[in-house]
This record gives structure tokens, sequence and C-alpha cells, in this order.
């Protein structure tokens, strides 16, 4: 307790001395698990950054760390921003989130924004995308497009979050195509550009003619632009440069709206803890363009789906639906609640193997 | 002309004064790169060495040093014998998360009871954690006569693995939602290594850590075996006319730095990171491996290179969020470190000489 208050007096203390000069600026943090230049989860991250950046002008500064590591160096960081006078401090990883939380409750009025997690208090909000809406649209486009019947999924942990992609996906292909198969292999990385290259050509040899990734890197979009003949989409980031082949469309994390209206949120004083989970409908998940390798009539197909998740008259998890096991899982109409999205941990009917623990 | 000749004997003055020199050429070309990144070279290497020491916020990051330095002064001094004796125990970071997983699956087999019992117990489990992990290397060595550095650094991968499996499946907080990753320690009274006294960041690791250096600095001016670690290292013909054993060095010397590598991961689990996860190492066992070396594989040397690497670490990640420092650049710091004191090295044993070769 004796360093909880030594390190608010102290954080006190600064913010006063900056108040004396007059110095208003509201200052964000941002905590970044990869490189800013990997091109996928952090890169999207640190556009949002900068979009508050553009935002706000003057009135803000924000600060990030790239590559940290997961527990205490997490911990330390997150510190070391709240020290220095940061007001509001977004932590973008899932492994952030205890010590977010450990962190938030020594700095009661600096505010916490922790992604993908479920942990809240009074000054940590959540925030998290739908990135399975996006998926749903992948998996039409990808039962549409296979000849080989075999679409290719680059899974990273087996976590809900990546099973509820998997199904949402699988779901749409099989709707569009009922001789579709999905091969799953788990790479167990976020971002190893080796790893997510192997794992792709492995499915590619496979007969894989369609790779999904739940991974970051465009390694696998190199692997199947020298394959030729497979299509890949871009995740996180639009990975716009191996477009119109091999990727032909992209799951597009877009953080900077939600980044702009918090930091708004803690100018104004009107910043409360909420969790957060929004899809293409907000904008938080965003589908970049679908080029022209893909036929002009499933184009239209991908776009009013897309069109009818946005407005919600359409929910990718709608029944009859089974489990794997065979057992019900949705009735006629029935639509999942958010409850069991979040906690996900089973295949729906027709995809095959098992789910690695 | 310039030119390298090899001194009769090794410069004992140079041994000790490579790493200061390495730092101080460090620093220098370190800055030149900084400004060459825009960034004001003074006020970049006084944020990683001033700041974390002596600035503003120094009662925080002074325990820092200590949690970010104990681990890997625990497993320098562990590698540090066998590399003085020849035997390359290159996997510790397989060792340290072994040590981990064995730690933490002990506590938390126990939860929610308490008991003054547990702790003790998953101090021992994390040391035969680690050791187990290191003596297949050992064993398939003074077996089959295996590499060493192939076989444990190939068992950090496997250990990678089973982490992930262990995060995934077995020690998977049956209340965390069916996300990843174990129950936290920390909150856990009876399991959790927390500070001896509040803010000081001194833990049990910590405590571990000081007390190997102390043993490890007995051993090697004190005792046989010590002897036979370093006259195998310096000399292995006299080692065997002396009547040194190679198979119980190799032993002893793998299990005890596995031993060490894996208490290390124990009080890691239980103290600063409290959860298995899947992303629990980070790279302790390879970094201190540079601090063995940096610290001339000596005990107290060690325990200041083990504070200098700590350094760079907290204090890079100041200048990253200060100055705007990319994470590489502050990588690439750390590693002209390492590469200057190979440098320097050189001239333990060899000299410059300007002028003619002379005549043999």
């Amino acid at each position: 307790m004796k360093l909880s208050t030594l390190l608010a007096s102290a954080a006190l203390a600064i913010g006063l001395a900056g108040g004396a000069y007059a110095d208003d600026k509201t200052k964000v943090g941002f905590v970044y698990v990869g490189p800013v230049g990997d091109g996928g989860w952090t890169y999207e991250h640190d556009q949002g950054r900068l979009a508050v950046e553009a935002e706000f002008g003057d009135k803000v500064e924000t600060v990030y760390v790239e590559n940290v590591a997961e527990g205490p160096d997490s911990e330390r960081v997150m510190t070391q921003m709240a020290l220095d006078g940061a007001d509001l401090i977004f932590t973008t990883s899932f492994g952030y989130m205890d010590p977010t939380i450990n962190v938030a409750a020594k700095f009661p009025n600096v505010k916490f924004e922790h992604a993908t997690g479920y942990k809240r208090a009074d000054n940590v909000s959540t925030y998290s995308a739908r990135f399975y809406e996006g998926r749903a649209i992948q998996g039409h486009i990808a039962g549409k497009m296979t000849k080989s019947n075999i679409v290719g999924y680059i899974g990273s942990f087996p976590i809900p979050e990546v099973i509820r992609g998997i199904n949402s996906a699988f779901i749409h292909a099989k709707k569009v195509n009922p001789d579709v198969e999905f091969k799953i292999i788990w790479a167990y990385t976020w971002f190893d550009p080796a790893k997510e290259a192997d794992a792709a050509n492995v499915l590619i040899e496979q007969g894989a003619d369609v790779v999904l990734q739940h991974t970051d890197s465009t390694a696998p979009q190199a692997a199947a632009q020298e394959a030729g003949n497979v299509i890949t989409f871009g995740q996180a980031s639009d990975m716009g440069q191996y477009a119109p082949m091999p990727r032909v469309s992209s799951i597009i994390d877009d953080w900077a709206p939600y980044y702009v209206a918090r930091t708004k949120a803690v100018m104004d004083g009107t910043w409360a803890s909420t969790d957060t989970w929004d899809g293409i409908g907000a904008g938080m998940v965003g589908i970049g363009e679908i080029t022209d390798a893909v036929p002009a009539d499933v184009k239209a197909e991908a776009l009013a789906l897309k069109a009818s998740i946005a407005d919600g008259s359409y929910h990718p998890f709608t029944g009859p639906l089974k489990k794997q096991d065979g057992s019900d899982f949705l009735a006629e109409g029935e639509t999942a609640d958010d409850g069991t999205l979040a906690g996900m941990n089973f295949y729906v009917e027709g995809i095959t193997g098992d789910i690695p623990n | 002309m310039i030119r390298l000749e090899k001194r009769p004997q090794a410069s004992q003055t140079f041994s000790w004064a490579a790493p200061v020199l390495a730092v101080l050429a460090t620093m220098v070309f370190g800055g030149l790169l900084f400004a060459a990144l825009g960034k004001d070279p003074l006020a970049s290497i006084e944020t990683i060495f001033w700041q974390p020491l002596f600035g503003d916020f120094a009662f925080y990051y002074r325990p820092q040093l200590l949690i970010k330095g104990a681990p890997l002064v625990l497993i320098a001094i562990g590698l540090s014998l066998g590399f003085k004796a020849g035997i390359w125990n290159i996997g510790a970071e397989g060792q340290y998360i072994m040590g981990a997983i064995f730690g933490a699956a002990t506590g938390l087999a126990f939860y929610p009871t308490e008991s003054f019992l547990i702790f003790p117990l998953m101090i021992l489990a994390g040391a035969l954690g680690g050791w187990i992990w290191a003596m297949i290397p050992a064993l398939l060595k003074v077996k089959f006569g295996t590499n060493e550095i192939l076989v444990s650094l190939m068992l950090v991968y496997v250990a990678e693995q089973f982490l992930a499996s262990m995060a995934l499946g077995l020690l998977k907080n049956p209340e965390g939602f069916g996300f990843p990753g174990s129950r936290n320690l920390q909150q856990y009274g009876s399991a959790h290594n927390a500070e001896l006294i509040t803010g000081s960041g001194m833990h049990w690791g910590v405590v571990a850590a000081l007390i190997a250096v102390i043993f490890a600095y007995m051993l090697l001016a004190r005792h046989r075996l010590g002897f036979a670690i370093r006259v195998t290292g310096e000399a292995p013909r006299a080692a065997k006319f002396s009547g040194v054993n190679p198979t119980r060095l190799v032993l002893f010397c793998m299990g005890m730095s596995g031993l060490l590598a894996g208490l290390a991961g124990m009080f890691e689990v239980a103290g600063p990171s409290g959860q298995i996860t899947i992303d629990f190492n980070v790279g302790y066992g390879f970094t201190a491996i540079i601090v063995a070396f940096l610290g001339r594989l000596h005990p107290i040397g060690i325990l200041l290179a083990g504070g200098l690497m700590a350094l760079t670490y907290i204090g890079g990640d100041i200048a990253q969020s200060q100055l705007g420092l990319p994470a590489a650049a502050i990588q690439v710091f750390q590693g002209m470190l390492l590469f200057f004191l190979l440098a320097f090295d050189l001239f333990t044993n060899y000299r410059l000489r300007l002028g003619r070769a002379e005549a043999a």
C-alpha cells in the first residue's frame, strides 16, 4: 500500500507541476506487443495512435513503446508511462490483462484501455472488435472461389477468438459450397514469418487453393504468390501490396475512431469504464477492397453480406447450426449471444479435426 | 603498419578493462546511432543509464533493476560454471521454462489450500524441473557423446511447445472464460513470491541470486570441484592427469546450471510474472549467456553485468516512450555491447604493434 500511495502522490506532484506551467496537453500512451512495422496487428494500433495525433494536434501528446513482452516488462512500461504523466493508456495485447489491472490499481486517476481482455475496473475499460463478422465475408468468397474445395486456415492459438473466426468462415463457405473442407494448422504464434510461411506451404501442398490466416505477417501472402493460383486475405491490416492476387480482400482492424472517441472522452471528462465490442457496423472492422480477381457476382454477394451484417439485419451465427459432435447449437432463426461467442471453445458441425489443448 | 602480436601471456589488466571499454565504446557508437536517427545522443544515453538510477522516479526503477536483473544473474552464474569448464549449456531458456512449469504446477495443485509449506515445495519443484531438463543433454553427452550445445538448444523449442500446451490445457485457469493462461499466483498467498519489503523489489529470487553469487565464488576459489572446473577449461589434458572425472564434471555443471535456471523460472512465475502463459519466457535464458561473458565468467563480474543488462532494458524502454527511439535501435545498442566486448577481448591475448614485423 505504501508504494501505491508513493506512486500516486508522485504522479500527483508531477501532474501539479505540469499544471503550473499551463501544459494542459492530454498525454496518451500506447503499449505494443510487436514492432510498429509488423504490417498487421501492431501497425493498425499505431495507425490509431497517429489518427489521435491528427485529430487533436497540439492538444495531445502520444507516446508508445513497442515490442513489450507480456508480464512484468509490460507492467513496468505502463507504470513508467503513468509516472511520466499519461492521462490515458491503451494496452494492446491480451497478455497485458493482469498487468493493466495491477498498474491501474496504483494510479486511480489514469484511465486504462485494455484490448481483447475481460477484466475491468473503475479506471479500466476493455475493447475488442467483432472480427468474426469479417470472417463471414471471407468464408463466402473462399467457398465460391475454391476449385479444389480445400480451404487452408492458419490458426494462431486455439482460443475462443480464433475458433470463432474459423467457425464463422466455415459456416459461410459451406453455405455456398457444400463440398468445402477446411484444413487447419496451428502455428502457435501471432507473428513469426518463417513459421507462417511453412504453414502456408504445407496447406498449399495439401491442395488448398485458398489460405486464410489468423496470424499477422504477410509471409502467407508471399508463399501464395509464389505458388500461384492460390488466394489469400489480408489479416488485421490491408496487406494491399499483395493485391490483386493473391490477396483478394482483407479484414482491417480500424482502431482510429475508437481511440479518437476515447481520447475525446478523457479531454471532456466524460470517460467511464465500459466494455466495447464493435464490428463492421461501427467501423471497427473494415473489409479491404475486393479485387477483380473475384468475379463480379461473387463480389456483389460479398458486399451485400457485408451490408446486412453492418445494418444488423443478419448475424453470422444464425441457426440452424449444430456443434461438431452433432449436438444442437442454435435453433432455426436463433442467433448466438455474446457470452457464448466470447467463450466459444467448440467447432461447428462439418469441421474435421480436434481443437488442440 | 599496424599488426597484431600474440601476447606471451594473457593480459590480466585487459581481461578486466575490456568490459569497461566495451561499455564506453557502446555509449559512443550508440550515441552516433541515436544522432543518426535524429535524437539528441547525450539525452538518449542519459535516459538509458542515468534515469533508472538517479532520475525523478528512481524510487520505482531501482527495485525494478533487481526484478529484471535477478533471473539474469541466477541463470548466468549456473552457465558460467559450465562455460569455464568448456561445457556449453545453451538451453537455459528451456530449463527456465520447465522450472516455472514445475513450480507453478506444484503450487496450483494445492490451490486453494493455504500453508507455509507450499512455497518451499514449489522451490524444490522448480529446481527439479530445470535440473531434469538439463540432465537430458548431459546424459546424452556422457553416454553417447552427443553435442550438448545442439541438444540443449533444441530442447528450448520442446519446452516452449510444452509451455503452450500447459497454458492452453492442463494449467489453464478454470475461471478464465476459455482464455489461455493459468491462475495468477500473485492472488494465491501461499504460492506468491511476494516482495520481502514492499516497494523494495527484493523477492526470494533476488536473495537466491545473491546466494548463488557467493556460493559460486567460494566454489571456484576454495573448493576442489571449483579447481576441477577451472583446470578442465584451461588445460583439459592437465585436468585428466590430475584425476578430474569428466563425466561427473559434465553432470555437475549441466545439472547445476539447469537447477539455477529452473529456480529463476520458478521465482519469476510465482512473483513478478504470476502466470504460466504462452509467452511466459522472454529470453532471459539467452540474455544470460551474454551476461555470463560480459561478467568474465566471474561471479562478481556477472552480478555487475546482470545489473548493467537490466539497466539497458529498463532505460531502453524509458528512452522509447520519452524520446521516441524505436525498439530496434535499443536492440542494436544492446547488441553493440556484446560486439565490442568480443572485439576488445582480442586484446587480452594480442597486442597492437606499430612498425615492421621483426625478422623471426
